[in-house]
């Protein structure tokens, strides 16, 4: 069981490794081979055009916050999709409507948000 | 050596790593991500006790979510990409927590007494898991919603009352 279970996941380990050493490999073969040389019209954020004033981090606004925070509500309903997933066949109808009861409860909370503006890009 | 050893001393290695680049690096958003693979490498703990729902949640919650939250902060406060704002004159109070800390918890894990012989682990079925929270566990399922609803709820009305509105 537990053998299986790990075969699964070495195929997942091997493919980060490879998908790791892929992009660094690259990055590293840009940094080798690539000729640089500094200098001041290189560095400029545009090559014609005004030059850009201040610096390149805004403040924005606190209410921003609560679309981190939604996704964050929303994201934790994902996670119990997934056992759901899995035994949604087995269990049947008693499945979907609790699952469903589960997402009208949350939708709720997206309706209050909706109501409050929450979503409004101002 | 198993090579369930290797991969836990790789993984555990990485975490320890991400946790360094955490806390040594200058920039902020450098640390953020390196939470992240911080938090990807205790997935990979979780993994090798076969947890897989808690891996699941590891990644999509913590790796996800939370970090995307941490990064929203950076981007609400007034954070300068200066390193200085990162060190100030409560770094000596800081080292000696940290020290303290450290000490604490190498002494616990020296005088505690680890059981001799490891134990197979008892592995839980995603489908076992399911059926369990579906079936037996429905009811307290449905509340965790409402849970998350007045968490939801709650940090609305703060951020509106934040507004004035």
């Amino acid at each position: 069981m537990i053998q299986d279970l790990f075969a699964d996941y070495i195929a997942v380990l091997i493919a980060a490794i490879l998908g790791i050493l892929l992009v660094g490999g690259a990055l590293m073969g840009n940094y080798i081979l690539a000729p640089r040389q500094a200098s001041r019209a290189k560095s400029l954020t545009y090559e014609c055009g005004m030059l850009p004033i201040g610096r390149s981090r805004t403040q924005v606004h606190f209410r921003y916050y609560l679309f981190a925070i939604l996704f964050l509500i929303f994201d934790i309903e994902a996670v119990f999709l997934f056992p759901w997933a899995v035994v949604f066949l087995d269990i049947g109808k008693a499945a979907f409507y609790e699952m469903l009861f589960f997402m009208l409860i949350l939708g709720f909370g997206l309706l209050y948000a909706w109501k409050k503006g929450v979503l409004s890009w101002r | 050596m198993s090579y369930e050893e290797v991969i836990f001393y790789f993984v555990a290695a990485v975490t320890v790593l991400g946790a360094l680049g955490v806390v040594l690096t200058r920039n902020v958003v450098h640390s953020a991500l390196f939470l992240i693979l911080a938090l990807l490498a205790v997935a990979g703990v979780f993994i090798l006790l076969s947890a897989e729902f808690l891996a699941i949640v590891q990644i999509l919650i913590y790796g996800g979510a939370v970090t995307i939250l941490i990064l929203f902060v950076m981007m609400l406060t007034r954070v300068r990409d200066m390193p200085q704002a990162l060190d100030g004159p409560q770094r000596p109070f800081a080292a000696l927590a940290a020290g303290a800390f450290l000490v604490l918890s190498v002494l616990a894990a020296l005088s505690s007494d680890w059981p001799g012989e490891t134990r197979e682990i008892t592995v839980v079925p995603f489908r076992e898991m399911g059926e369990a929270l579906f079936r037996d566990w429905a009811v307290p399922f449905e509340v965790a919603s409402l849970v998350l609803l007045v968490a939801l709820i709650g940090a609305i009305v703060l951020a509106r009352g934040e507004e004035g509105e």
